[in-house]
């Protein structure tokens, strides 16, 4: 449809003010719309002029981007275009990387994570994140689950049952393993082991979820139940997504990135990045072109 | 953004949407040809033109079956997206439209079948006949608007469909004049009225393939939308 006269909402995500980094690589300024949203959203996560290098090499050119809160974000773009070193920003898991350098900041809920003096264990207690191949610990199903909260020094034996619960029915494990929530985790399926991790990591109840590409290893059974968990998760959650699979993202997400080159090439309201893109990068890209 | 000529990485599907692409051109071309058809057929007038339109109504209705199997399965190969989603949406539109601008071609055919058996006076259908031309120049510029992907073009047509409607209101005066004048004459020029009825639905389905193209060349919807305000956008998204 032709813009509504709805007005615009502050905090859109928005790739704005972007330098483009190099000829031809244009930033979309326009705000996004919200045709259907009756409330206001709240920013969660803002990158702000962020650039990474890995030694001489710079893998984020000055992106700029607003996440909104309870939202699902997908990062889209070819392999090497940065978008699972933008996520792992958003929890400094890149520091971890000899040779990382980084510049600008990235806000959590108006704190910028990057100030001296961030308290690294809890900013990575709010900002969760699950990875491509599922990695539980080698200990019980109940024992993962619980792992972070003992961390945190509750060992509470009623404390514990009730948050182990809680967190595998969110992550829409429990009808499968309540029976055995002491036996081995291993002994899941590759499914069921990341539905554990994402219980593992919400059991802490982080404000933020990070998600690198966790469908990408799993059938297309599971990785439907990973898209429905994501789907109810959203609700308590901010989500952030990397996708290799284009159709996951249009199918799970509410806002997409498009990244290219370690840019920010355009970021906006899901269905219309899929349906009109900006940008004809986007465009060849999402449709499967040469550019 | 507006349609991308570069070629997909899938040469497959590059042949695939250039297939329907081209078939519904083709299907539009059959469409236009049996309304230039019914046209000759009412200015002669011909009975066996006539029939033979409305005999051959069935070809663009298999066309139509077929360029939509066709897109259900893109859509199912595809999941197509951006402009290719647009484009296999679009036709599967389009296709419906002309489908039914076919129906109207004939009844039209109907009518000068009628208008030969009963012996009605050429006289009542100058006006319709100048309708049935005007909407097949319409019909024509919408179909080329489309296979052109200019928007610009299509938004022209969508303009002339309001001169279509107003050159109804002036022959339905004419033709009602003439059942006042004389009630003998109802008979045949309810026949004409159908005529008119059937342009003016043919003018709407030109508008509606006008609508798709805008919507296939820059990812707006703009049915329900004044003219003007079309316009506007078209020229905002320019700058």
């Amino acid at each position: 449809m032709l813009p509504s006269s709805r007005s615009e909402i502050l905090h859109e995500p928005v790739a704005a003010d972007v330098a483009p980094a190099e000829p031809g690589a244009m930033h979309d300024t326009r705000p996004a719309r919200l045709a259907d949203e009756p409330k206001a959203l709240r920013e969660c996560l803002k990158v702000d002029h962020l650039s990474l290098f890995y030694g001489e090499k710079q893998a984020l050119f000055n992106v700029n981007m607003s996440i909104p809160e309870k939202r699902v974000t997908a990062f889209i773009g070819p392999s090497g275009c940065g978008k699972s070193t933008l996520l792992r920003c958003c929890n400094r898991l890149n520091e971890l990387i000899d040779g990382v350098r980084i510049e600008g900041a990235i806000e959590l809920q108006g704190q910028n994570i990057y100030a001296p003096g961030t308290d690294i264990t809890n900013l990575r207690r709010r900002v969760g994140m699950v990875f491509q191949k599922p990695n539980p610990f080698p200990k019980s199903i109940y024992e993962n689950v619980a792992y972070g909260l003992r961390l945190q020094g509750i060992s509470n034996r009623r404390v514990l049952d009730r948050a182990v619960e809680q967190a595998l029915r969110a992550a829409a494990l429990w009808d499968e393993v309540r029976d055995r929530v002491h036996e081995s985790a291993l002994g899941l399926s590759g499914g069921q082991q990341q539905r554990l991790v994402i219980a593992r990591a919400i059991a802490i109840e982080p404000e933020v979820l990070l998600l690198d590409e966790p469908a990408s290893a799993l059938d297309p059974i599971s990785t439907l139940k990973i898209e429905e968990l994501i789907y109810e998760l959203k609700a308590n959650y901010t989500i952030v997504i990397v996708t290799h699979n284009m159709q996951q993202a249009a199918r799970v997400s509410d806002y997409t990135a498009f990244m290219y080159l370690g840019n920010l090439v355009e970021f906006g309201e899901t269905k219309t990045l899929f349906t009109t893109p900006r940008q004809k990068q986007t465009e060849d890209y999402i449709t499967g072109r040469y550019g | 953004m507006a349609i991308s000529r570069t070629h997909h990485i899938s040469q497959q599907f590059d042949k695939e949407l250039e297939d329907i692409r081209s078939r519904v051109l083709a299907m539009g071309g059959l469409v236009e040809e049996h309304l230039a058809q019914v046209l000759e057929a009412m200015t002669r007038p011909n009975l066996e033109l006539a029939e033979y339109v409305a005999a051959s109504d069935f070809k663009v209705n298999n066309m139509e079956v077929e360029i939509d199997a066709e897109c259900t399965a893109i859509l199912l190969r595809r999941q197509p997206a951006a402009s290719d989603l647009r484009l296999v949406l679009a036709i599967s539109k389009v296709i419906t439209d002309l489908e039914r601008v076919g129906d109207e071609t004939k009844k039209v055919a109907r009518v000068v079948m009628n208008m030969v058996s009963t012996g009605s006076p050429r006289s009542y259908y100058t006006g319709v006949l100048s309708m049935g031309h005007h909407v097949r120049r319409m019909l024509r510029a919408a179909l080329d608007a489309f296979a052109r992907m200019d928007s610009r073009a299509a938004l022209a047509v969508a303009h002339e469909d309001q001169e279509v409607d107003k050159e109804m209101e002036a022959v339905m005066r004419q033709l009602i004049t003439y059942m006042m004048e004389d009630p003998r004459s109802i008979r045949g020029v309810l026949d004409a009225v159908l005529a008119v009825r059937a342009f003016e639905r043919i003018g709407d389905h030109a508008d509606n393939i006008c609508e798709n193209a805008i919507f296939m060349v820059e990812g707006k919807d703009v049915r329900h939308v004044a003219l003007e305000e079309i316009e506007q956008e078209l020229n905002r998204s320019r700058e």
